[in-house]
């Protein structure tokens, strides 16, 4: 995808503002309706008196991508670690029947000589050759040979795609995603955001992640959800980081400028 | 040859295997130190084992089990880090172990005494070597997983707390049935040390693991091969085959360490 295709993207999203403010999923399940996915009611997480999420509630339909944002300490990483059922917390987080979770962490630090390939990586996830290679191929890793690589010994950004050709083994309707721009360099940014398009194209999921890229927000998420503890803001991209929107949830002064063409 | 030698070679050689494949999945940093000083916590068992005429395995092995409970418990409670509470049941354990275990066997504790390893004992290591052989493999990719990442590890269903104990148990076997070959301080280094030398030369996982067997098994054979030309030349007592064995597992790392800076 080329800078063309982006901007047109973005300004898509922007048709949307035209539209009541009721946020359409991307792929609305014909006939059955707009079934939800997720339901968090009240949820709050505590690591001893500080409460890192307070009092949280917001609906996933399916389909639907969502960002999260907030500031550093915001409670975006514990917020997706509660979702992921593997931080205690208290409140109510109900995912649908059907939904299929998977998570693709913040960057993981391997060292240098951790006797570990790729292929034994994947192996961990019950993933045989083949569908370590299918997977591989879909974040275009596609030189055979990869496999056979210590873990510790890619680079960073080649790192990240293992981690999201991870996520989707076994095929997952929902990813979470843990910052995957982070760490990345500039050149790979561009990829793990097409990265991101390719693959909610071909495999139809929903894809939640925490963010700091509004390229990124503008660009692929249907909703975006601020987050500093509280619900700051939460509805599409346009409607919930408007200047009023950004002021609250990371103070006066900073706003993000569209360029406008 | 005779034949309390030939059972004191297939204890240790067992042991030596089990102790290496256990000790490669220490590569987690968290755990290596708890490795480290675990089996000195046998020490208070071996005493009692040896004031009151009980098999000094089992008494280390009691001894052990309810130090590690111990230790998994207060982390569970605490905030404190494994390695804080290790290293004060650790200091606990020696200390408890010094009043307790008769100062003439103090050293066989600390280094072990091969001679003192009878058939039934040989029986039981090979037996528990097998067992921990087993239950390692059935744990070792979950292991190296939440190595790698514990959230990953979490998310896919991993009780890290869970493999984590079932992990110390085992070391707590390996060291328990070890002990009368190399006492508490060389059975922490028959884990430790060849699972070190493998990791310098291995690319992988596979590589890794049966390495750590080999060079455990080979240090054991070694160490009992060249016991009788150091016996002859410096008159050493049997005991001593224990450092021996530790001995030969260093040489092993050395020759890792030079093929690592050949690569």
């Amino acid at each position: 995808m080329d800078f063309q295709d982006n901007q047109n993207l973005i300004e898509n999203k922007e048709e949307k503002l035209l539209e009541p403010v009721v946020i359409a999923p991307r792929h609305p399940m014909s006939g059955e309706g707009v079934g939800l996915i997720l339901e968090v009611k009240n949820l709050t997480v505590s690591f001893g008196e500080d409460k890192v999420v307070d009092n949280l509630s917001f609906n996933l339909k399916k389909g639907e991508n969502v960002a999260i944002m907030g500031p550093n300490g915001a409670g975006k990483t514990v917020l997706l670690k509660a979702l992921l059922g593997i931080l205690p917390y208290r409140g109510e987080i109900k995912w649908s029947e059907s939904a299929k979770i998977s998570y693709v962490p913040q960057k993981i630090l391997p060292e240098k000589n951790l006797p570990l390939s790729v292929e034994e990586f994947f192996r961990m996830k019950k993933a045989g050759r083949e569908q370590a290679k299918e997977a591989l191929t879909s974040v275009g890793l596609t030189d055979e040979r990869f496999l056979k690589k210590m873990v510790g010994t890619i680079s960073s950004g080649q790192l990240q795609r293992v981690l999201v050709a991870w996520g989707l083994v076994g095929n997952p309707n929902v990813l979470l995603f843990d910052e995957p721009t982070a760490g990345i360099d500039i050149g790979g940014e561009e990829t793990i955001f097409n990265l991101l398009n390719k693959i909610e194209r071909e495999r139809n999921i929903s894809i939640i992640l925490v963010t700091h890229d509004m390229s990124v927000v503008y660009g692929f998420a249907d909703s975006v959800l601020c987050l500093n503890k509280k619900l700051i803001c939460y509805g599409s991209p346009s409607e919930a980081l408007g200047p009023d929107g950004l002021k609250k949830l990371y103070g006066e002064g900073v706003t993000f400028y569209k360029h406008e063409h | 040859m005779n034949t309390s030698y030939f059972i004191s070679l297939i204890t240790a050689i067992f042991i030596g295997g089990a102790a290496g494949y256990v000790g490669s999945l220490m590569a987690t940093k968290k755990m290596s130190l708890v490795g480290d000083v675990l089996s000195h916590i046998a020490l208070p068992g071996i005493g009692l084992g040896l004031l009151y005429g009980v098999n000094i395995s089992l008494g280390a092995l009691a001894s052990l089990v309810l130090g590690i409970l111990l230790i998994w418990i207060l982390s569970l409670k605490t905030e404190l880090s494994m390695e804080s509470l290790v290293g004060v049941v650790f200091v606990l354990s020696l200390a408890v172990g010094f009043l307790i275990t008769p100062e003439e066997e103090l050293l066989h504790s600390l280094f072990g005494n091969i001679s003192a390893v009878a058939m039934s004992d040989a029986v039981a290591a090979v037996f528990i070597s097998v067992i921990v052989f087993i239950a390692a493999r059935m744990i070792y990719s979950k292991m190296m997983l939440a190595y790698v990442s514990e959230d990953l590890a979490l998310a896919s269903g991993v009780k890290i707390n869970k493999y984590n104990l079932i992990y110390l148990f085992l070391i707590a076997a390996v060291v328990a049935f070890g002990i009368k070959v190399g006492g508490t301080l060389l059975t922490s280094a028959m884990i430790i040390v060849p699972a070190a030398a493998a990791r310098n030369v291995s690319r992988n996982m596979r590589q890794y693991s049966w390495l750590s067997v080999i060079v455990g098994v080979a240090s054991a054979i070694a160490g009992f091969a060249v016991f009788p030309f150091l016996a002859a030349r410096y008159g050493l007592s049997v005991s001593a085959i224990g450092p021996v064995i530790i001995l030969a597992s260093v040489v092993f790392f050395i020759v890792s360490l030079v093929f690592k800076n050949k690569q």
